[in-house]
C-alpha cells in the first residue's frame, strides 16, 4: 500500500539539476552532434516519430540512448486521436458501425464484431441472431485475422530489411480485400456486421470466390514459413528480441499473440466461446521463447488455425444458402438483400417496391427506423472478442435512448504499447522497431 | 436518474404531438436475492476480505457489477487480485463515464477485471462528484491501468490519486477540457448546402 505515494518517475525539479537532455525543439543535426561532441558524453536523446517509417503510424518514441543502448524509451500517443468515442454519442446505434469500423483499421471487422455483439447483449437479441449472420461473422473475422497477420508480418519484416515479405505479405492480403470488396463493397471500413446480423448475404459468386481464395492462401502461406521460419538473419534479428515474460504480460494487459508467446494458451475463441466458435474446430497457437520470433511463428501458425476455421465455415454457409442474415424484428433489422448498383452502394429494389409502391405505413416504419433508429434498453455491456492483437472489447452503456451513452473500446494495441519500455530497455536502439512490430500496434485503434 | 420529457433533444419546438411522453430513466437497478452460479461466492469473498465494501451490487445481462465506495477501492482491488478465491489477476479496461444529472456522482470509472484462473469476468464500478474528482488510483495493483487512468483523466478530468504520471495522453498537453463529459460540446461547423444551412451534429434537432 505504501507504493502508492512512490513516484516511480522521479520527482519535479528532478531535471533541473545537472544536463538537460531533451527531445524537444529538433534543429540541425549538426548541431545537435556539436553539442554532444562538446558535452562528451554518450547521451543521446532520439525524438523517434510520429513521423516515421517504422512506428506503425503516428506513434512517437522519445528514445533516450547511451551509444546505441536504449536506456529509456517512453512513446507518445494520441496523434491519430479522432474522437470516435465522442461522435458515436450523437449518432444512432447502427451508425456506430461505421465509426467503429475505422478506430483498428488493419482489422475492422472485429472493431464491428465487438461493438454489434455488446449492443445485441443490451437488446436481449444475442440468442436470435439468425444462424447464417453468425456464420458471415466467423467467416470474415477469420480471413480479417489472416489478413492482419499478414500486415504484421509484412511490415515487420519490411522494417528488419526482408521486403519480399511484405510484398508476397500485402499480395495475399488483397486477394483476402478483394472477397470483402465482393461481399460489403468496402476493401476496408466496411460497416459490414450491424446490430442485429450483417448488412447484406454474400453474393452469389461468394461461395465460389471464397474457394478460389482459400485455394490461393493454401498455395501461398507456406512462402512465409520457408523464407523465414529458418533464415539466419531473420532469425538473429527475431530471437530474444522484445523480451516479455508470462507475468509482465498480466500486469501490462497484454494479450493475443505476445501472450501465446510466452506458452500460456489464453484465447477467448476458446476460454469464452462467442458467435459460435465451440462448434469450430481449431487449435491455440502457442511457443515458448516470449520474443519477437516466438510471435512471429504465433502468428504464422494462427494463420493456419484460421483458414481451417474459414473451410469449416464455408461447408456451412454453402448448406445454408437462402437463409436470412439479419434478425427477424422489424423495429432492429434494416433492409439485408440488396442488390449492389455501379457506385457499389446497395439498394433492396424489393423493399423500396414495398415502401414507395404497396405500403404507407411501411415507408413511415422505414422512416423512423432509418432516421430515429431503436431504443436501447438501459444498461452496460462489455464483451470482450479475440482480435488478431488479443482482447478487444466494447464497453457499450446505454441510457435507453436512440443513441449510444458511451461506447469505449478497449484496444489492445493501447495495452501493448505500454510494454515496450520493458521489452526495449537496455537493448540495442536497431531493436526497437523489432519489439514494435512483434507488438502489432495500429494507432486507428490505439487512439481512436 | 432522470426524467425526459418528449421526444426531442432538449430546446427544440415539438410538433409532432407526442410531446407528453413521460420516460424516466433509471440506471442500475441493485440484485436482489441470491445471483447463482459463482456470483454469491465472490460477492461474499470481498465482504469477508474487505469490511461493508458495496454500495450495491448489479447483475444484469449476464454481467456482475461491484459498485465500490472510492475510499475502499485500493483495498477491494488488492483482494480481488490477490485473494485466492478472487484472483481477478488481469485489469483489462478502465474507462470513464459522465453522468451529469446524478447529484453527487457524476463521475464514475469503470473497470473490468478478469480472471485467468477462474475464468470470470467482473465489473467494478466506482464513481466521485464532480466538485471532488477524486478516485485513488490503482496503478500499484493493476499496473495495466496506467494508460487507462491517463486517458480517463484526460478524458473526463477524473484526478487519479498516486497515479505516478498523470498527464495528459490522447490530447495535447496544453489542451483545456476534457472532452468526453457530457457538458463539453462535439465541435463542428455549421454547413452551407445549396441555400440553407445545416448546424453540426451536436446542435441539430434529433430524436432521444
Amino acid at each position: 500500500m505504501t507504493a502508492q505515494h512512490t513516484d516511480y518517475y522521479g520527482t519535479p525539479g528532478e531535471e533541473t539539476e545537472g544536463t538537460v537532455y531533451t527531445a524537444m525543439g529538433g534543429g540541425d543535426f549538426a548541431d545537435i552532434a556539436r553539442e554532444q561532441a562538446e558535452r562528451s558524453d554518450e547521451t543521446l536523446v532520439i525524438n523517434m516519430g510520429p513521423q516515421h517509417p517504422s512506428t506503425h503510424g503516428v506513434l512517437r518514441l522519445m528514445v533516450e540512448c547511451d551509444g546505441e543502448t536504449v536506456k529509456s524509451i517512453r512513446p507518445g500517443i494520441g496523434f491519430l486521436h479522432t474522437g470516435i468515442e465522442k461522435n458515436m454519442e450523437y449518432r444512432s446505434w447502427t451508425q456506430g458501425t461505421t465509426f467503429v469500423t475505422r478506430m483498428d483499421y488493419v482489422s475492422p471487422l472485429f472493431n464491428e464484431a465487438a461493438y454489434c455483439l455488446a449492443v445485441e447483449r443490451l437488446l436481449g437479441i444475442e440468442d436470435r441472431i439468425p444462424q447464417r449472420a453468425t456464420e458471415i461473422r466467423v467467416l470474415m473475422m477469420e480471413l480479417c485475422r489472416i489478413a492482419s497477420h499478414l500486415v504484421a508480418i509484412g511490415t515487420g519484416g519490411m522494417e528488419i530489411g526482408a521486403l519480399t515479405v511484405m510484398t508476397i505479405g500485402f499480395r495475399e492480403r488483397e486477394m483476402i480485400l478483394d472477397f470483402f470488396e465482393a461481399v460489403s463493397g468496402l476493401r476496408m471500413n466496411h460497416a459490414y456486421i450491424r446490430p442485429g446480423g450483417v448488412a447484406n448475404d454474400l453474393p452469389e459468386t461468394g461461395i465460389a470466390q471464397l474457394r478460389t481464395l482459400i485455394g490461393w492462401l493454401e498455395k501461398h502461406l507456406p512462402e512465409y514459413a520457408a523464407f523465414c521460419n529458418e533464415n539466419p538473419i531473420f532469425k538473429g534479428r527475431m530471437c530474444g528480441i522484445g523480451h516479455q515474460d508470462l507475468s509482465a504480460c498480466f500486469a501490462l494487459g497484454v494479450t493475443g499473440p505476445v501472450l501465446r508467446s510466452t506458452g500460456y494458451a489464453w484465447d477467448l475463441r476458446k476460454q469464452q466461446p462467442y458467435c459460435g466458435y465451440e462448434t469450430y474446430d481449431f487449435d491455440v497457437i502457442t511457443w515458448d521463447t516470449s520474443d519477437a520470433y516466438g510471435r512471429f511463428r504465433v502468428r504464422l501458425q494462427e494463420m493456419w488455425e484460421s483458414l481451417k476455421i474459414v473451410k469449416q465455415v464455408t461447408e456451412r454457409l454453402d448448406a445454408s444458402t437462402g437463409q436470412p442474415v439479419m434478425i427477424d424484428d422489424p423495429k432492429i433489422a434494416w433492409p439485408a438483400k440488396l442488390a449492389v448498383g455501379p457506385d457499389g452502394q446497395g439498394n433492396s429494389h424489393e423493399h423500396i417496391k414495398h415502401i414507395m409502391g404497396e405500403s404507407m405505413e411501411a415507408l413511415i416504419h422505414h422512416f423512423k427506423l432509418v432516421t430515429e433508429g431503436f431504443r436501447v434498453p438501459v444498461g452496460q455491456a462489455y464483451v470482450p472478442i479475440e482480435s488478431p492483437k488479443g482482447e478487444i472489447a466494447c464497453h457499450v452503456v446505454s441510457d435507453g435512448g436512440r443513441k449510444p451513452y458511451r461506447v469505449h473500446m478497449r484496444d489492445p494495441g493501447f495495452n501493448h504499447l505500454q510494454s515496450v519500455p520493458i521489452q526495449c530497455e537496455g537493448g540495442m536502439i536497431a531493436d526497437v522497431v523489432v519489439a514494435i512490430g512483434s507488438l502489432d500496434p495500429v494507432m486507428g485503434g490505439v487512439d481512436r | 436518474m432522470s426524467v425526459r420529457r418528449g421526444m426531442w433533444s432538449a430546446g427544440t419546438g415539438d410538433t409532432s404531438g407526442y410531446g407528453r411522453i413521460v420516460r424516466e430513466v433509471v440506471v442500475a437497478t441493485p440484485a436482489a436475492g441470491p445471483l447463482g452460479s459463482w456470483y454469491d461466492s465472490v460477492r461474499d469473498r470481498l465482504a469477508t476480505l474487505v469490511a461493508d465494501p458495496f454500495v450495491k451490487v448489479v447483475f444484469e445481462y449476464g454481467e456482475l457489477t461491484f459498485h465500490i465506495p472510492r475510499e475502499k477501492l485500493a483495498e477491494a482491488m488488492w483482494a480481488l487480485r490477490d485473494d485466492a478465491l478472487l484472483r481477478f489477476e488481469f485489469c483489462a479496461s478502465v474507462s470513464g463515464v459522465h453522468y451529469p444529472q446524478a447529484a453527487g456522482a457524476e463521475l464514475h470509472v469503470v473497470y473490468h477485471l478478469q480472471s485467468m484462473t477462474h475464468n470470470r469476468r467482473l465489473r467494478v464500478e466506482t464513481a466521485c462528484p464532480d466538485a471532488d474528482p477524486h478516485v485513488p488510483s490503482v496503478v500499484a495493483t493493476y499496473p495495466a491501468a496506467d494508460w487507462h487512468e491517463r486517458e480517463t483523466w484526460d478524458m473526463f478530468g477524473i484526478i487519479f490519486d498516486g497515479h505516478p504520471h498523470l498527464t495528459r495522453i490522447l490530447m495535447p498537453d496544453d489542451w483545456v477540457g476534457h472532452p468526453q463529459r457530457k457538458d463539453y460540446p462535439l465541435g463542428g461547423i455549421p454547413i452551407e448546402y445549396k441555400g440553407t444551412t445545416v448546424p453540426p451534429v451536436d446542435e441539430r434537432r434529433s430524436y432521444r
